[in-house]
């Protein structure tokens, strides 16, 4: 037993659920967020932040408004996959996992998105693009900021 | 109770007890990282892997199986050993600069890692991620302090957000039981620092010589056990000065 009187363990699954619905609204897991979470759940804080910090799906970082995700699945990698990568990496100045200083993208990459027959393949917000080349990149990214009126200024690329 | 056999030698241990204590009961003695015996098994570093050739053959972690019948341990199998030596071989790689690592791997014949050494910011690393700071720090003192963070290559122990950790209670329980001596704590003027958590802590000053002896957030001790609140107060030297001048008193100023 432990020194210190312990709560009730709570119900099972409810931290990762709890964790799900924080990124759901936010886009990431803020702080405050987090330390509400175990207060509520009755889970210590170092352990909301392991499961936390151990699962790919949350993130630590405000995210952008866009989510491209960049195959290099195996069939995407032979096909082009990482020059795509590394041409979106050259145009929107962040590296995997990072968001634009503009909130617009945030860019990912991932392994099959299950439409190996049209590698190389891209996604932005659940949208696939298919065949890519580098070159057509800067116009699906001029798309999606051309989608948000007003609000934020952007430059085109 | 339960009757197995160690080596091919014969030991019974009560039902519920773990291979590794059946194996230190019979005088065999095995490596162990993880393993803390006030603790749950956790059977994460590997080092006590044995070979059961009886009821059916497998390679297990001693520390995390339970006792059966009829139950034939070997804890020299080429493939326990091999197992073992390999364990030892990746901390080898993670650790190379421990000296608890160097000496556990040359009494298993191990001296040099196939695995590589790590990359230079991480070459002082000396924790294993055995867990056992985690644990002790959640099961027996129950204040989760720390945990785990991250996975993978990144994974580490850490107090949430890397900054101080707001149910530390300074006990040093994690440093105590560090089996690599990873974890780095200092009592320095009247602060306890517990430089692997970011942590501060106040230390608690004895009324009587003013030494400062144990951690001001450990002072809920008192109040849980009243029968020692009041000797909560004075150090341990004054407490033992205190209690010897009592005994001394009693013993001579009633009759015998």
């Amino acid at each position: 037993m432990p020194l210190i009187p312990q709560p009730p363990p709570p119900a099972g699954g409810a931290l990762l659920a709890r964790l799900h619905a924080i990124n759901a609204e936010y886009g990431y897991l803020p702080e405050e967020e987090l330390r509400r979470a175990a207060e509520e759940l009755g889970v210590p804080l170092s352990q909301v932040y392991s499961a936390a910090t151990f699962y790919a799906a949350f993130s630590f970082q405000p995210r952008g408004r866009h989510t491209i995700h960049v195959c290099l699945g195996t069939a995407c990698y032979i096909r082009g996959g990482e020059k795509l990568l590394e041409k979106l990496e050259s145009t929107l100045g962040v590296r995997p996992g990072e968001t634009t200083d503009d909130r617009a993208f945030t860019v990912e990459t991932v392994h099959c998105v299950g439409s190996c027959s049209m590698s190389p393949v891209m996604r932005v917000d659940g949208d696939t693009y298919g065949r890519l080349r580098a070159d057509l990149l800067p116009r699906i990214l001029r798309k999606y900021r051309e989608q948000e009126a007003g609000g934020v200024s952007d430059e085109g690329m | 109770m339960i009757n197995l056999t160690v080596n091919e030698q014969p030991v019974t241990v009560p039902e519920g007890t773990t291979i590794l204590q059946a194996v230190r009961a019979a005088g065999v003695e095995l490596p162990t990282l993880c393993f803390h015996e006030g603790l749950a098994p956790y059977g994460a570093c590997r080092l006590c892997m044995v070979s059961i050739a009886a009821p059916r053959h497998a390679l297990v972690a001693s520390c995390a199986y339970p006792v059966e019948e009829g139950l034939a341990v070997e804890t020299n199998s080429p493939e326990a050993v091999s197992a073992r030596r390999l364990a030892l071989e990746f901390l080898l790689s993670r650790c190379p600069q421990s000296e608890v690592i160097q000496e556990m791997a040359a009494q298993e014949g191990v001296t040099a890692s196939r695995f590589g050494t790590p990359p230079p910011e991480r070459a002082e690393e000396l924790c294993v991620l055995c867990g056992l700071c985690v644990r002790v720090c959640r099961e027996a003192i129950g204040a989760a302090a720390i945990g785990f963070i991250g996975r993978g290559m990144e994974r580490r122990v850490g107090t949430p957000f890397d900054i101080q950790a707001a149910t530390c209670i300074g006990c040093g329980a994690c440093a105590e039981i560090c089996p690599t001596k990873a974890i780095k704590i200092e009592d320095r003027g009247n602060k306890r620092i517990l430089h692997t958590w970011h942590t501060t802590v106040e230390l608690h000053k004895c009324p009587q010589c003013g030494k400062l002896f144990a951690p001001e957030p450990m002072a809920f001790l008192g109040e849980m056990f009243p029968e020692i609140e009041e000797q909560w107060a004075l150090c341990p030297e004054c407490r033992r000065a205190r209690t010897a001048q009592q005994w001394v008193e009693q013993r001579f100023t009633s009759p015998a």
